[in-house]
């Protein structure tokens, strides 16, 4: 029997392979060669770990401390992302608007406390060689043999930990879309100023948070060429999303952070 | 939209209402719980090897629990999670294949 009988609707669609709708299955898509993505930076950090005999442990109390306080973060956001989808699918948009905030400002809270880590690390003398110097902090520079003996553990940390970064960024951002449309526009671009004229020159965030400018640019263009009110699938897949982020750092705090802790 | 998308999309938030809150409660609570227990082993200075494979044991667990739980894969038909799981876990397995035999000789004869 043919299945338009069957569904009694005139789909010229067949029903769906994996039991659910098109844009799921995309993101669930995505999320896969994004996890390979992401499998391949932690290999290539692993791989640096076990070939060096002299592989670097910087990361202090305060940083493991710091760092614990970011996971919770995002543990907590993935809650608050749960009770967002919960709240589209019972249809209220209030609730909904109100737990996706909720898991931006978690998110935003994470970027501001890893900013602030790789800030110090860096003042430290930890660096990569795009990066420009910190006046003032060569004499005192803790790290600064590690970038030139173990070169590796800049290049692979920066890269690893500043790939998620970016993810988390525009995690938010799409949240942020999600959840105030249009509206969200002026305040990501009142983020980047603050972000670009509030960092020092010197820093990779003053350079890094035009980002939130490119952002803003495609985002206007997306909702200017389609502008739509967000149903709950759309909540959902938002959902799979930052899920999918959450779970990489579940990956990443252990084996880069524990596991090259200095507890004195 | 066409319909068979909507049919199907008001089914997926049907199967939500039916999840009771409370698990993902749970859900968050033991993510925080392994979390906590992850910090305080670092805390206790344990050989590098034991270390490494029980963080690496405590972070497949947490993995799972947010997969089946707040990414819904639990709930998905059975084609949905093994099509996903088992082309992950392959493209893994084929990098450690590669990866790791060769770090492990490096290690052996020395970095030159």
């Amino acid at each position: 029997m043919a299945d338009s009988a069957l569904h009694d609707i005139p789909s010229v669609y067949e029903p769906s392979l994996f039991g659910t709708y098109s844009k799921k299955i995309g993101m669930w898509l995505f999320l896969l060669s994004d996890s390979l993505t992401f499998g391949a930076l932690l290999y290539a950090y692993s791989y640096g770990r076990i070939s060096t005999t002299d592989w670097p442990t910087p990361f202090h109390s305060a940083s493991i401390v710091n760092a614990t306080i970011m996971t919770a973060f995002l543990l907590t956001s993935s809650l608050t992302m749960v009770l967002a989808v919960r709240a589209s699918v019972d249809r209220n948009a209030k609730a909904q608007t109100l737990w996706l905030l909720a898991t931006m400002l978690c998110g935003i809270g994470f970027i501001v406390l890893h900013g602030r880590e790789w800030s110090n690390l860096i003042a430290e003398g930890l660096s990569l060689p795009m990066f420009p110097a910190v006046p003032g902090h060569e004499a005192a520079s803790e790290f600064v043999n590690v970038s030139k003996t173990v070169p590796q553990f800049a290049a692979t940390f920066f890269g690893l930990t500043g790939m998620h970064m970016l993810h988390v960024t525009l995690g938010v951002i799409y949240l942020g879309v999600v959840a105030l449309r249009r509206k969200f526009i002026p305040i990501l671009l009142v983020l980047w100023l603050v972000a670009w004229l509030g960092t020092p020159v010197y820093s990779p965030f003053h350079y890094g948070a035009h980002v939130l400018l490119i952002a803003a640019i495609v985002i206007s263009i997306i909702l200017w060429l389609k502008p739509k009110v967000y149903d709950s699938s759309d909540v959902e897949v938002a959902g799979l999303y930052w899920h999918f982020v959450d779970l990489v750092w579940m990956f990443i705090f252990p084996l880069v952070y524990l596991m090259s802790a200095k507890i004195l | 939209m066409d319909s068979t998308q909507l049919a199907i999309e008001e089914r997926v938030a049907e199967q939500h209402r039916h999840h009771r809150k409370a698990v993902f409660f749970y859900v968050w609570v033991a993510l925080l719980v392994m979390t906590a227990i992850e910090v305080y082993l670092t805390y206790q200075n344990l050989p590098p090897v034991k270390m490494l494979t029980i963080l690496l044991g405590l972070s497949f667990i947490k993995a799972a629990l947010i997969i089946g739980y707040f990414m819904h894969l639990k709930y998905e038909v059975n084609i949905m999670k093994w099509a996903t799981i088992c082309s992950v876990v392959g493209c893994l397995i084929i990098m450690t294949i590669f990866f790791f035999p060769d770090a492990f000789r490096i290690l052996h004869i020395g970095v030159k």
